[in-house]
C-alpha cells in the first residue's frame, strides 16, 4: 500500500477545498440558512407538526444530505475531472498507486470536505431550530456511507465527462430534482398513495429516511431498507469504478 | 542569466545514490534497465501506433528516439510509463514487468511529458513535494531544495505556478520528474519551445544526471540534440523501429560525405571520361558534386582530379563536407519499404 501516495492525494485536495474556500463551505452554509428562513420560518410557521417533530426541525436532516448529495457528487467529479481537463493526470497514472489508492485518495477527500460540510450546516441548523439527535452513532455511519457513496458516484461522473457542462447536468438536473422529490422537506406519507408508491422508486428517498429516523427515530421507510438500498449503490458505484480502472475506460487509451 | 549559469552548472544532486554510469563498450554485457519486446499498440480508430517494436536500453546511457510527428514516440513513451495500454507485447524496467509489478517498475521511473501541464494554482514548492510523495518517497526538504536551487527555481518556490514563465514551467515539469531521484527518465521533446540558451543548458542538465548514472530516453525532434548528447540514436517511423544504433555509429555507418568542385568553366553535362565517378551536376553547370564513402579504402578523389587534368577541366574552389545525423534521419524516414514500393497487383 503506497500510504504516503494516498496522503499526498488526499491533501493536495484537501488544499484545494481550502483555497476554494467561499465556493467549498461558505456558499453552501448561506444557501443552507436562506432554506431555513424560507422553509422553517416563513411557510414552516404554517405547517403543523410532522410525526410530532417541529417542521423546522423537520427538514434539518433532509438539507444536510441535500448538500451532502450535491457536494459529494461535485468535490469528487471536478477533483477527477480538472487534471483530465488540464493534462496532469498524466502524473496519477504513472505513478505508483494502485486505482484503490487512488481512489481513496480522491474519494476521501471529497467524503471528508462533504462531512465537515454536512456537520457545519447541523451546527448552523441549531441556531434556528431545536435540534435532537436520538442515535448519534447511526446518524455518524449514515454520514459518512452517504458521503463516501456520491462521492464514488461522483469520481465516475468526473471520469465519464469530457466537458463542463456534463459534469454539472447529472448533479443539476438529476440528483437535485430526486433529493427535492426525495422527502427532503416533507414526508412521502404526506403524499396521495399513488405518489407515494412512485416516490418509492427514488433512491434518495431511503437516504433521507435512514437519516431522519437517526435524528428523530422515525422515518418514511424502515431503517434496514435505507442501509440495504444505500449499500447497494455503493457496491453498484464501487463495481463501476474497479472497472473504469480495468478497462481505462476515458482515463487511459 | 545567473539563473541560467546556475542550471548550466547543475550536475545534479538529482539523483545523488547511483555510481558514475557505464560507457557504450560496457553497454553490451550490461542487463538492460528497459527491455521491451514486440510491442503492439493500436488505437479504437483502428490507428496501429505501435507495430511489434523491442527494444532494450543499457542502464546509464543516453538514448534519443527520433521520428517524424505521429510516428508512435509518445505511444511508446506513455506505454512503459502506464498512461497508454498496449494491445500487446511486453516491457520491463529494472527487471520489473510493467504491466504485472507496475509499482516497483513506476518506482525507478521519472516522466517529463511533451506538454506543459501543471496545477496552475499550486506552488512550485508543493508541487515537487505532491510528486515525490506520490511515489512514495518520505518528506526530504533539503533534497528538494537543493534540486529547485540546481534547476533555478528557489527562488519562485513560493510562486504559484500560473506565474512563471513556459521555460520556468518546463524546469518545474522536470522538478517534479526529478523528485522521487528516479533511475530511468523519459524527456518527450524536453527543449521544445525553449530558447537556445536554454536548451543547452538542459543538456548539461541531462549530461550530469548521466554522470550520475541515470538513464535518460529522450524523443526530440532536435537532431543536433540527438547528435550532440545521445549514446544511441533509434528512428520510429510508422510505429516501427527502423534502426537502433549507437551515434557515432550511424554516422560512420550512413553518413556520405561530399566533395564539391566549383569549375572554371560551367559544362552542360558531365564528360564520359568521367562517368565512374557518378558525379553529380549542379548550380546551372558551375559545380560537379562526387558523393563518396569515407570509410572506403580508396575515396577515388586523387583519381579524379587527376582525370579531370587530364582532361583540361579546370576548378576554381573544392569544398568537402559530411551528412549530418539530420540528413541520415530525413533519408531514413523517407525511405520506403521494399514491400511499399512494390507496384500492387
Amino acid at each position: 500500500m503506497n500510504v504516503r501516495g494516498v496522503w499526498a492525494l488526499y491533501v493536495l485536495e484537501m488544499r484545494r477545498a481550502w483555497r476554494t474556500l467561499w465556493q467549498s463551505i461558505v456558499a453552501p452554509v448561506i444557501t443552507t440558512m436562506l432554506y431555513f428562513v424560507v422553509f422553517g420560518s416563513a411557510i414552516g410557521s404554517r405547517i403543523e407538526d410532522i410525526g410530532g417533530v417541529d417542521y423546522g426541525a423537520f427538514i434539518v436532516p433532509g438539507l444536510m444530505m441535500l448538500s451532502l448529495l450535491t457536494q459529494s457528487i461535485s468535490n469528487a467529479s471536478f477533483a477527477i475531472y480538472f487534471p483530465k481537463f488540464t493534462g496532469t493526470v498524466y502524473e496519477m497514472l504513472s505513478a505508483p498507486m494502485s486505482p484503490i489508492e487512488l481512489v481513496i485518495g480522491y474519494v476521501g477527500a471529497a467524503a471528508t470536505k462533504s462531512i465537515i460540510l454536512g456537520l457545519i450546516i447541523l451546527a448552523t441548523a441549531t441556531f434556528f431550530v431545536d435540534v435532537r439527535i436520538e442515535h448519534p452513532l447511526a446518524m455518524i455511519a449514515f454520514l459518512v456511507l452517504t458521503a463516501v457513496t456520491f462521492s464514488l458516484f461522483g469520481f465516475i461522473i468526473g471520469i465519464w465527462a469530457d466537458g463542463f457542462e456534463q459534469l454539472s447536468f447529472i448533479p443539476m438536473l438529476i440528483v437535485t430534482p430526486l433529493t427535492f422529490l426525495g422527502g427532503a422537506f416533507y414526508s412521502i406519507n404526506m403524499l396521495p398513495e399513488l405518489w407515494r408508491t412512485i416516490s418509492l422508486f427514488n433512491p434518495v428517498v431511503y437516504l433521507v429516511s435512514g437519516f431522519r429516523w437517526s435524528f428523530y427515530g422515525e422515518g418514511d421507510v424502515s431503517i434496514g431498507l435505507s442501509l440495504g438500498i444505500t449499500g447497494l449503490f455503493l457496491l453498484l458505484c464501487l463495481g463501476t469504478v474497479i472497472w473504469i480502472f480495468r478497462t481505462g475506460y476515458r482515463l487511459k487509451e | 542569466m545567473a539563473a541560467r549559469v546556475r542550471l548550466a552548472n547543475m550536475v545534479g544532486t538529482a539523483v545523488r545514490m547511483l555510481e558514475p554510469g557505464p560507457r557504450s563498450v560496457q553497454r553490451a554485457a550490461m542487463q538492460p534497465i528497459i527491455s521491451i519486446s514486440n510491442l503492439c499498440k493500436t488505437y479504437d480508430g483502428g490507428v496501429q501506433a505501435l507495430d511489434n517494436v523491442s527494444l532494450d536500453i543499457a542502464p546509464g546511457e543516453i538514448f534519443a528516439l527520433l521520428g517524424p510527428n505521429g510516428a508512435g514516440k509518445t505511444t511508446l513513451i506513455s506505454a512503459v510509463c502506464g498512461i497508454v495500454t498496449p494491445t500487446s507485447g511486453m516491457m520491463m524496467a529494472g527487471g520489473h514487468d510493467v504491466l504485472r509489478d507496475y509499482k516497483r517498475a513506476r518506482k525507478m521511473i521519472g516522466l517529463v511529458p511533451q506538454e506543459i501541464s501543471t496545477d496552475t494554482f499550486e506552488t512550485v514548492w508543493a508541487t515537487v513535494n505532491f510528486s515525490r510523495g506520490l511515489f512514495g518517497k518520505p518528506r526530504d526538504t533539503a533534497y528538494i531544495e537543493q534540486l529547485l536551487k540546481d534547476l533555478s527555481l528557489w527562488d519562485k518556490r513560493d510562486a504559484k505556478i500560473m506565474e512563471l514563465s513556459g521555460g520556468m514551467k518546463r524546469r518545474v515539469m522536470i522538478a517534479k520528474a526529478l523528485s522521487h531521484e528516479p533511475e530511468i527518465l523519459f524527456l518527450d521533446e524536453p527543449t521544445a519551445g525553449v530558447d537556445v540558451e536554454l536548451r543547452r543548458n538542459m543538456w548539461n542538465l541531462v549530461r550530469g544526471l548521466r554522470e550520475r548514472g541515470v538513464t535518460i530516453i529522450l524523443t526530440t525532434h532536435y537532431i543536433e540534440e540527438a547528435e550532440e548528447m545521445a549514446d544511441r540514436v533509434g528512428v520510429i517511423r510508422k510505429g516501427e523501429i527502423i534502426v537502433v544504433e549507437e551515434t557515432a555509429a550511424i554516422m560512420r555507418k550512413l553518413g556520405k560525405r561530399q566533395l564539391k568542385l566549383t569549375l572554371s568553366e560551367p559544362m552542360e553535362t558531365v564528360p564520359d571520361a568521367l562517368a565512374e565517378w557518378e558525379l553529380e551536376l549542379a548550380d546551372e553547370g558551375h559545380c560537379l558534386i562526387y558523393t563518396f564513402d569515407a570509410n572506403d579504402e580508396s575515396t577515388g578523389i586523387p583519381s579524379l582530379l587527376k582525370t579531370m587534368s587530364d582532361h583540361g577541366i579546370g576548378f576554381a574552389d573544392l569544398d568537402t563536407s559530411k551528412s549530418s545525423l539530420e540528413d541520415i534521419f530525413v533519408g531514413l524516414v523517407h525511405e520506403e519499404p521494399a514491400a511499399e514500393q512494390e507496384p500492387t497487383a
